[in-house]
């Protein structure tokens, strides 16, 4: 019979999920990593740029190199992974404090395990343009950064023929290089904001490397075209009647991460309305539910996958001192 | 002349000038910034990420790169050498698969296994 019984559970093996099982295992408390992909890294999978792990590794390596070196240290350290099983609940804490967690995949079925401590590490979701109400059209042609970055990147399917970026977050910036690399122009990026909102470095190495304009202070005000997208025209915040038409056919939305914590709420942890993370005390990285700790971009939005792994690092050693094993 | 410092996430905001042969930096908070402005003058330079094709069904691209710079008049005849390329599987992780990318002897490796 599988084994059921951890003294850690982590749901997530991104970043934050693998550093966390890494540093319980290696205290010897018995750890399982939980993801619903088809492999561990999260998000790193579909970074294939580079950029990671200058503080944390010191070296600059690819998200799925980054990522390998974390599985490695999870592996090594004993953590059992469980990859393709989605966590569909968490109960409520048992007379022993334990917590039986829900999961589900296709070879097994439905199955439950119980936990000790359980560390969420779900990472984030985009922010979509519905979250941001653009007039205009509802075509073919639209996508948020993450989801073209996917696309792109794991399943090699081109986005389409020309783009326009909205939004200047670090997603859309990296997209912007790889759309240009992978033969399809990038007209503009647009920031309705003074300034941009990914790092500069990205800002060079992807917009100016390329010549690609960035309009800051500026508006989308119509997107345009019948079946798929045909033009996005775009106006400065402090004259709105100079606008501008720019044709393309495909429009990437970079306009921000929210944590993703569905399943948390559900299991009564308490969010904080302005990041959407829960609430945890500080340094010690456990929710309003006793034993449920929380660490990477689930609990806040992390712009480097350093700070995640090493705020993960942090939360471990909390929920091992919670189950007395440190 | 104004450059922003890619080589960490600080982005420093470099002031660049020529002086005859020298080359003069401000604006950098570490020593990596003059390196950094210096071959941005000279002879610029970039890491290359991409996917290149795969036979596999589970995985029909896998993430590339150079380990290490080259120069940026190059990347667009590497990148069409990549997406030429079609890897069959198995592959493990840092495995060449393009050796000389840029006539200078850098290769192109892989970054994650191919199974
Ligand atoms: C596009 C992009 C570009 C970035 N570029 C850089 C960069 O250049 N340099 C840098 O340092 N950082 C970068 N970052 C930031 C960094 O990658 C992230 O902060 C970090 O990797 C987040 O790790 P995580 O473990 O918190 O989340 P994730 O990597 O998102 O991992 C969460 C995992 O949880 C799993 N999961 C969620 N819910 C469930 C459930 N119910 N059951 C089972 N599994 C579940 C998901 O499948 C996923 O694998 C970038 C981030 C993004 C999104
Ligand atoms: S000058 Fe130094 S600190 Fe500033 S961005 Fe360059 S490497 Fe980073």
């Amino acid at each position: 019979m599988k084994r059921n019984e951890y003294d850690v559970a982590v749901i997530g093996a991104g970043a934050a999920g693998l550093a966390a099982a890494a540093v319980t295992a290696k205290a010897g408390a018995s750890t399982v990593v939980i993801d619903r992909d088809v492999r561990p890294g999260g998000v790193l999978n579909q970074c294939i740029h580079n950029g990671f792990g200058l503080h944390y590794f010191k070296e600059e390596l690819t998200g799925p190199e980054y990522a390998a070196r974390m599985i490695r240290k999870a592996t090594e350290a004993g953590a059992i992974f469980r990859i393709g099983s989605s966590v569909m609940e968490i109960s409520p804490a048992q007379a022993d404090g334990r917590r039986a967690l829900t999961l589900y995949s296709k070879e097994s079925g439905v199955e439950i395990i119980l936990a000790k401590a359980v560390i969420l590490a779900m990472g984030c979701r985009e922010r979509t343009r519905g979250n941001l109400a653009t007039p205009g059209s509802r075509c073919a042609g639209i996508y948020t950064a993450g989801l073209a970055q996917r696309m792109l990147n794991v399943e090699g399917k081109l986005p389409g023929t020309s783009a326009v970026i909205v939004g200047s977050g670090d997603i859309g910036l990296i997209m912007a290089r790889r759309l240009t690399w992978s033969g399809i122009p990038v007209k503009a990026a647009v920031e309705i904001q003074p300034k941009p909102a990914g790092l500069a470095r990205n800002i060079a190495q992807c917009l100016e490397d390329f010549g690609i304009p960035l309009y800051l202070s500026t508006a989308v005000t119509k997107i345009s075209g019948k079946d798929r997208v045909e033009s996005v025209t775009i106006a400065p915040l402090d004259d709105p009647t100079a606008e501008r038409v720019i044709e393309c056919d495909t429009i990437l939305y970079s306009v921000g991460l929210i944590p993703e914590n569905e399943l948390s709420r559900k299991a009564g942890v308490v969010l904080d309305p302005k990041t959407n993370g829960p609430v945890v005390e500080e340094g010690v990285y456990e929710t309003t539910e006793k034993g449920i700790f929380a660490c990477g971009n689930v609990l806040h939005v992390h712009g480097l996958a350093d700070q995640a792994s090493e705020e993960a690092e942090r939360c471990a050693e909390s929920a091992l001192r919670s189950i007395g094993m440190r | 002349m104004e450059k922003i410092c890619i080589v960490c996430p600080k982005g420093c905001r470099l002031s660049i000038s020529q002086d005859g042969d020298k080359i003069n930096v401000s604006g950098n908070f570490c020593p990596r910034g003059v390196k950094y402005a210096e071959q941005e003058i000279l002879d610029p330079r970039r890491v290359v990420t991409a996917v290149a094709p795969t036979d596999s069904e589970s995985q029909p691209f896998l993430a590339v790169r150079t380990p290490d710079m080259v120069a940026k008049a190059k990347i667009p005849g590497i990148l069409t050498k990549i997406y030429a390329l079609r890897l069959k599987a198995p592959i493990p992780a840092g495995t060449v698969v393009l050796e000389n990318c840029d006539g200078e002897g850098t290769p192109v490796i892989t970054c994650m296994d191919l199974d």
